[in-house]
């Protein structure tokens, strides 16, 4: 008992930890994937934008599936959500609470992956820089209006050979990069205020009822692990059972079919425990071939009858 | 029993962490493999698509079928679904979950290794390279070349070292085009696989939770049942090993008495338990001959019991042997689903 309570209060303490613990590695994962990628911008005039967008808002998505996958409380979410009233009401602002909470920690991989973005301003160098005004820029202001799309699409590849060493080029760039991490740093400042100010404001309200959907949304996660545990426990036993009875059953159909006389005295009672009766090669095969083509009933309550 | 318990519950507990380790382990494998492998293309028209498609397509396959070697339950699986009916039914949506379960962790590595082929780029730029749009992207017009040389040339955009078409169509811009389109690509794919994963772990307790549980439940008891009777018959063999070694010597001491015409002897009441372990055999010849006799010799796989006195020392047919092939019928046939 003392080992169940320390396991359980083990799960206890450790369900919010473990689940913080994905929503950090998943954060680390998608730096890890932005510094690994390969960011290279096409350079061509309708692909810049396309590319650019793409590569700043679709990894997101795929972290947020990835945060609601991983995480275990969705499923436990799901299906108290769904599940027929029965004989236990269901409390919507336990739902609710769960969802919230899912929710803001799936939501932290995608914003870093896109307040890196960013900072780090290649994606958007890449989808706006054909959007800038060439009036702006001294070596794009004289020239013709699709000569200038072409030419302002080759910003962000340093390397084409129009745009090696030109000065204009390098001022595009940092104008678009300047904004993009003007626009990193505000979001950021945003969320943390966000963040800060719900955090601080949440006791002013409704303090009775997040306890108690807190504390529902616990016991229900606890319940469902406990239930699997218990179901665990149950069909090892069922399958102890089963099996000692194949066993038994075997010994039983032996006995009646063979002339030995009734052994007294054994010597090795732990012995003859363990063998079962089964003492002989072919008794050996038998059970083997009979525990394959016969499998026992699932049936454990005939163990009592005999 | 305890320990057995202790064993048991680590295995079920960890038997999911266990097959989702294996799994993450394929998939760094899989990205490993990648990374080590020395991509070269061939550079010419219709060798390109071949290699091309065929590095980003047959390392998948191989990937997905190591995942369903590699996982234990496919034998499980392969035995649940061949056994007769016997007095178990058989419950199809139990062998569904089960093969359902390993093809999930068996597709990981494929797809990750898809993932990363197209986000690199090499693959689609090597198949692709001859279909480029030269008309868009570069001058299509400029040398008057046959279409088959333009073929050729398109062929080497790969192979930065040899291209000779700067004329025809840059080689960073067709590089840039192709990379761009196979991250677009890759990206995609992605996405719609953890769409596909998150729609088939969120619809299932809206549809059929219960007929899950149940699934879940006999699967696991079915692994779990395996392996118990795997412990069990273990357990029964060292014990029908260490009987028939102990009736072996046993034999041999009294055959060595009965030939050698010598008073049995009682062991004096203090020699304790290293006289026992002896086994009756305490020289050097007669050690010989026991070693002899059980390498020319074995016993049969017949245990008789201890109380019988047998003529003959030899481990010989002390009792008719039992009668195999009667069927059994005291059980009725009842099998309870939980």
């Amino acid at each position: 008992m003392d080992r169940f309570r320390m396991i359980f209060q083990y799960f206890q303490s450790n369900s919010e930890s473990v689940m913080n613990g994905i929503c950090g590695l998943l954060a680390l994962a998608s730096v890890k994937m932005y510094t690994s990628f390969d960011f290279s911008c096409p350079c061509l005039p309708q692909y810049n934008v396309a590319y650019g967008l793409g590569i700043m808002f679709v990894p997101p998505i795929i972290l947020f599936l990835c945060g609601l996958i991983l995480n275990r409380q969705s499923l436990v979410m799901l299906e108290e959500w769904r599940r027929p009233a029965g004989r236990r009401k269901k409390d919507l602002a336990v739902i609710r609470y769960m969802c919230s909470s899912i929710m803001q920690r799936a939501m932290v991989a995608p914003v870093v992956w896109i307040i890196v973005t960013l900072l780090d301003g290649k994606c958007l160098i890449c989808a706006f820089s054909g959007s800038v005004d060439p009036e702006k820029f001294v070596g794009f202001a004289n020239v013709s209006t699709v000569q200038v799309q072409q030419l302002l699409a080759k910003v962000p590849c340093k390397d084409d050979e129009l745009m090696k060493n030109n000065t204009s080029r390098k001022a595009v760039s940092r104008y678009l990069r300047c904004w993009s991490q003007a626009l990193g740093w505000s979001i950021l400042l945003i969320l943390i205020i966000a963040a800060f100010l719900a955090r601080w404001l949440r006791p002013c309200f409704n303090q009775a009822t997040l306890l108690q959907a807190r504390h529902w949304s616990n016991y229900i996660d606890i319940e469902q692990k406990i239930f699997e545990e218990t179901c665990c426990e149950h069909s090892r036993l069922f399958a102890h059972k089963c099996i000692l009875h194949f066993f038994e059953s075997m010994r039983q159909e032996i006995k009646l079919h063979s002339f030995s006389l009734p052994r007294e005295g054994e010597e090795a009672e732990g012995e003859e425990d363990l063998l079962r009766g089964i003492t002989d090669q072919d008794q050996v095969n038998k059970l083997l071939k009979t525990w394959y083509y016969e499998k026992p009933p699932l049936d454990v309550s005939q163990a009592h009858q005999r | 029993m305890d320990k057995f318990r202790m064993i048991f519950q680590f295995f079920q507990s960890n038997q999911e962490s266990f097959m989702n380790g294996i799994c993450g382990i394929m998939a760094l494998a899989s990205t490993q493999m990648y990374s080590a492998f020395d991509f070269n293309c061939p550079c010419l028209p219709h060798y390109n698509l071949a290699y091309g498609l065929g590095i980003l397509l047959v390392p998948p396959f191989i990937l997905f079928l190591l995942g369903f070697v590699l996982n234990n339950n496919i034998s499980m699986l392969a035995e649940e679904w061949r056994r007769p009916q016997g007095q178990r039914g058989k419950d199809p949506s139990v062998l569904r979950y089960m093969f359902c379960s390993m093809a999930q962790r068996a597709m990981i590595a494929p797809a990750v290794w898809l993932s990363v082929t197209l986000l690199d780029g090499k693959c689609i730029t090597c198949a692709f390279c001859t279909s480029v749009p030269v008309e868009t992207l570069g001058n299509a017009s400029h040398p008057h070349l046959s279409q088959g040389e333009i073929q050729r040339v398109l062929a080497r955009i790969p192979c930065k070292e040899i291209y000779n078409g700067q004329q025809l169509i840059a080689n960073e811009v067709a590089v840039r085009y192709l990379r761009c389109i196979s991250q677009a690509l890759g990206w995609c794919f992605v996405l719609l696989m953890t769409t596909l994963a998150f729609l088939v772990r969120s619809l299932r307790p809206c549809f059929s939770q219960a007929a899950f549980l149940k699934s879940r439940y006999w699967s696991h008891y079915i692994d779990i049942e395996r392996k118990l009777f795997d412990e069990t018959c273990a357990e029964h063999a060292k014990s029908f090993a260490k009987v028939c070694i102990q009736q072996f010597f046993e034999g041999m001491s009294t055959d060595l008495v009965a030939a050698r015409c010598h008073l049995s002897r009682k062991a004096p009441a203090d020699a304790g338990e290293a006289a026992e372990k002896l086994l009756g055999i305490t020289d050097q010849g007669t050690m010989n001959m026991a070693l002899k006799s059980w390498h020319r010799c074995k016993p049969p796989l017949h245990l008789h019991p201890p109380a019988l006195p047998t003529e003959n020392g030899w481990a010989g047919e002390g009792q008719p042997p039992t009668h195999p092939s009667a069927p059994r019928r005291e059980i009725a046939a009842y099998y309870s689903w939980v």
